[in-house]
C-alpha cells in the first residue's frame, strides 16, 4: 500500500452493548485507490463503514480520515469532514419525495450558495455521467434497481468527494447492472481522484474492478492483498469465500445446543 | 415469583415511559433549536403546509359541515323545550368555536396528517433516507422535521377556523333552511353571545396547543420507529391514540383555564 493514506485504521475494537464486533483492526486506505472490504453477513463491514463515516465511535483506537480523528470532531468538525465523503447506500437511499433532478441537486442546494443555472449544468453532468441524463425528472419509485442505484452514485459524487464509501453496491442487481455499476465506481474515482471502499459479497465483480481488498471473519482481518493475490490464496477462510464452497471455516450448520440424534428423539 | 415478574415487567415499563419522555422532551427542544431553516428557507415549510394542511382540507371542511348541521338539529330540539329557539345560532357558534371546532379538527389532523407525517418520516428512516441526509452533512432534524413542525403549528389553528365557519354554515343551513329558524335572530344571537377575545382567541390558543402536541408526538414517533414495517405501523398507530389522548387531557385543562366561571 501507498504510505500516503487518505484513511488510517489502528487497533479498532467495537461493541455493540457487550458483543463484540471488530477486534483490533488495522488498514490503511491509499489516496486514489480503491479498496474492498469483504465478509460474511455480520461480520462487521457495513460497522466499519459507520465507523469511518463518524456514525459510529469505536470502544477503542481510532480512525483517522485526512489526519483527522473522526471521532474526536465536534458536530461541526464532523459535517464539515462529511462535505468531503460521499456514500452509497445499499439500496441507493434516494428521497422518494424529490425527483431524480432535485436528488442530485440536494447537496449543492444545501451546501452551495450556487446559482441556479450552475447547479442545473452540473446536476445533468453528474447524470450524464451516470448514463441517466434522460430520467432527470422521473421520480424514484419510477426507476429500476439499478437504475435507482445509478442516480444514488450521481449524487454521492455530486460535490466531488474526496473519499467515496460503498455499502453493497451490487446487492440485488441483475448482472448487466452489476457491471455497469462495476465499472462506474473505478471510473468515477479514477476521474475524481478519490478514494473509495466498497463493503461487499460480491467477489467476482469486486476483485475485477479494486485495488486491495480486505477480508473480516469474526471481527478480525483474516487476509488482505491484491485481487491476484486473493485470488491465489490458499487461506481456507479466503478459498472458501472467493469459491462459495458450502462449507469450511464457515460451517454450513448454525451450532446447536443438542445432537441431531437428541433433537430427533432417536436413541443411538 | 409472579409477583416479582409482574413487579419486574411494571418497573421496566415505567423506566421506559421516563425514557422515552426524556427522549421526547430532547427531541422537541432540538426541534425548536434548528428552527432557523424552517424560517430562512420557508419554502419548506410551505411545501410542508400543503402536505398536512391544505390536504387535510377536504376531511375538515366535510366533517365541519356534518358536525354544525348535527348541533343544528339537536341544538334546536333542546332549545325548543325551553322558547328559546332564536338562540341556536349562539349556541352552535359557541360550542364551535370554544370545543368542537379546535377538538374535533386536532382529532382529525392526528389522523390525517399526524399519522402520515410519522410513516414518512419513519419510511425514510428504514430506506436510510434519514442516515443518507445525516451522511450528507445534512442535519435531519433542521431538514426534515422542523419544516413538518411548523407546517402542523400553522395549520391546525387555520384548520380549525375552518372547521368552525363551516360547522357555522351547516348549522345555518340545518335551522334557518330547513327548520325555519328566524335568520335575523339566528345570526344577531350569535353576534351578541360570541365574544372575539375570550371565545376566540381561546378557541385559537386551543388549536395552536394542540397543533404544538400533534405534530411533536407524530414526529417523535416517526423518528423514533424501529425501521421496520412492524416498527413503521406501531408508531403510526401510537401517534394516533397518544396524540387523541392528549387532544382530550390538554382541552380539559386549557379549559379549566380559560373558562372557569366565565
Amino acid at each position: 500500500m501507498p504510505t500516503q493514506s487518505l484513511v488510517e485504521i489502528r487497533d479498532v475494537n467495537f461493541s455493540y452493548d457487550q458483543r463484540p464486533i471488530l477486534n483490533g483492526i488495522n488498514m490503511s486506505f491509499g489516496k486514489g485507490k480503491l479498496i474492498a472490504v469483504m465478509g460474511g453477513s455480520g461480520c462487521g463491514k457495513t460497522t466499519l463503514l459507520r465507523l469511518i463515516g463518524g456514525a459510529l465511535k469505536p470502544t477503542k483506537g481510532e480512525v483517522r480520515i485526512d489526519g483527522q480523528v473522526i471521532h474526536e470532531l465536534d458536530m461541526a468538525g464532523l459535517y464539515a469532514m462529511r462535505r468531503k465523503m460521499g456514500m452509497l447506500f445499499q439500496f441507493g437511499a434516494l428521497f422518494t419525495d424529490m425527483s431524480v433532478y432535485d436528488n442530485v441537486a440536494f447537496q449543492m442546494r444545501e451546501h452551495t450558495d450556487l446559482p441556479d443555472e450552475i447547479i442545473h449544468d452540473l446536476v445533468m453532468m453528474k447524470l450524464h455521467a451516470v448514463g441517466l441524463r434522460g430520467t432527470h425528472h422521473l421520480m424514484p419509485t419510477e426507476l429500476s434497481g439499478g437504475m435507482a442505484r445509478r442516480v444514488a452514485l450521481a449524487r454521492t459524487v455530486a460535490l466531488d468527494p474526496m473519499l467515496i464509501m460503498y455499502d453493497e453496491p451490487f446487492a440485488g442487481l441483475d448482472p448487466i447492472s452489476l457491471s455497469v455499476v462495476g465499472q462506474l465506481i473505478r471510473k468515477l474515482n479514477d476521474a475524481l481522484g478519490a478514494t473509495s471502499v466498497i463493503v461487499t459479497h460480491d467477489v467476482q465483480e469486486s476483485l475485477k474492478i479494486v485495488d486491495y481488498v480486505y477480508f473480516i471473519a469474526e471481527g478480525v482481518i483474516v487476509a488482505e492483498g491484491t485481487p491476484a493475490e486473493i485470488i491465489a490464496s490458499d487461506k481456507p477462510y479466503v478459498h472458501q469465500f472467493v469459491h462459495g464452497e458450502m462449507d469450511g471455516p464457515i460451517p454450513f450448520h448454525y451450532a446447536a445446543a443438542n445432537s441431531y440424534a437428541q433433537d430427533l428423539g432417536v436413541n443411538v | 415469583m409472579p409477583i416479582a415478574k409482574s413487579l419486574r415487567a411494571i418497573g421496566r415499563r415505567s423506566i421506559n415511559s421516563v425514557w422515552r419522555l426524556g427522549f421526547a422532551t430532547r427531541f422537541l427542544a432540538l426541534t425548536l433549536f434548528y428552527s432557523g431553516t424552517s424560517f430562512r428557507r420557508f419554502h419548506l415549510t410551505v411545501k410542508e403546509i400543503f402536505s398536512s394542511g391544505v390536504m387535510s382540507l377536504i376531511i375538515i371542511l366535510v366533517s365541519g359541515m356534518f358536525v354544525g348541521m348535527v348541533l343544528g338539529l339537536q341544538g334546536y330540539e333542546t332549545l325548543k323545550r325551553y322558547g328559546s329557539e332564536s338562540a341556536l345560532g349562539s349556541l352552535v357558534a359557541l360550542s364551535l368555536v370554544r370545543e368542537l371546532g379546535p377538538v374535533l379538527a386536532a382529532l382529525l389532523f392526528a389522523s390525517r396528517a399526524g399519522s402520515a407525517m410519522t410513516a414518512e418520516i419513519g419510511l425514510m428512516k428504514a430506506t436510510e433516507q434519514i442516515s443518507a441526509m445525516e451522511m450528507m452533512a445534512v442535519n435531519p432534524i433542521a431538514r426534515v422535521v422542523a419544516p413538518r413542525f411548523w407546517a402542523g403549528v400553522i395549520s391546525m389553528p387555520l384548520l380549525a377556523a375552518l372547521f368552525s365557519a363551516m360547522g357555522v354554515f351547516g348549522g345555518y343551513v340545518v335551522g334557518v333552511v330547513v327548520i325555519g329558524v328566524d335568520e335575523g335572530s339566528f345570526w344577531s344571537q350569535m353576534q351578541g353571545a360570541v365574544d372575539f377575545q375570550h371565545d376566540v382567541m381561546n378557541g385559537v390558543l386551543k388549536s395552536f396547543v394542540f397543533g404544538v402536541a400533534v405534530t411533536a408526538i407524530a414526529l417523535f414517533e416517526g423518528f423514533d420507529a424501529p425501521p421496520t414495517a412492524e416498527g413503521v405501523s406501531g408508531a403510526t398507530t401510537r401517534t394516533v391514540v397518544q396524540s387523541s389522548l392528549a387532544i382530550l387531557m390538554l382541552d380539559f385543562i386549557l379549559t379549566a383555564f380559560m373558562f372557569r366561571g366565565a
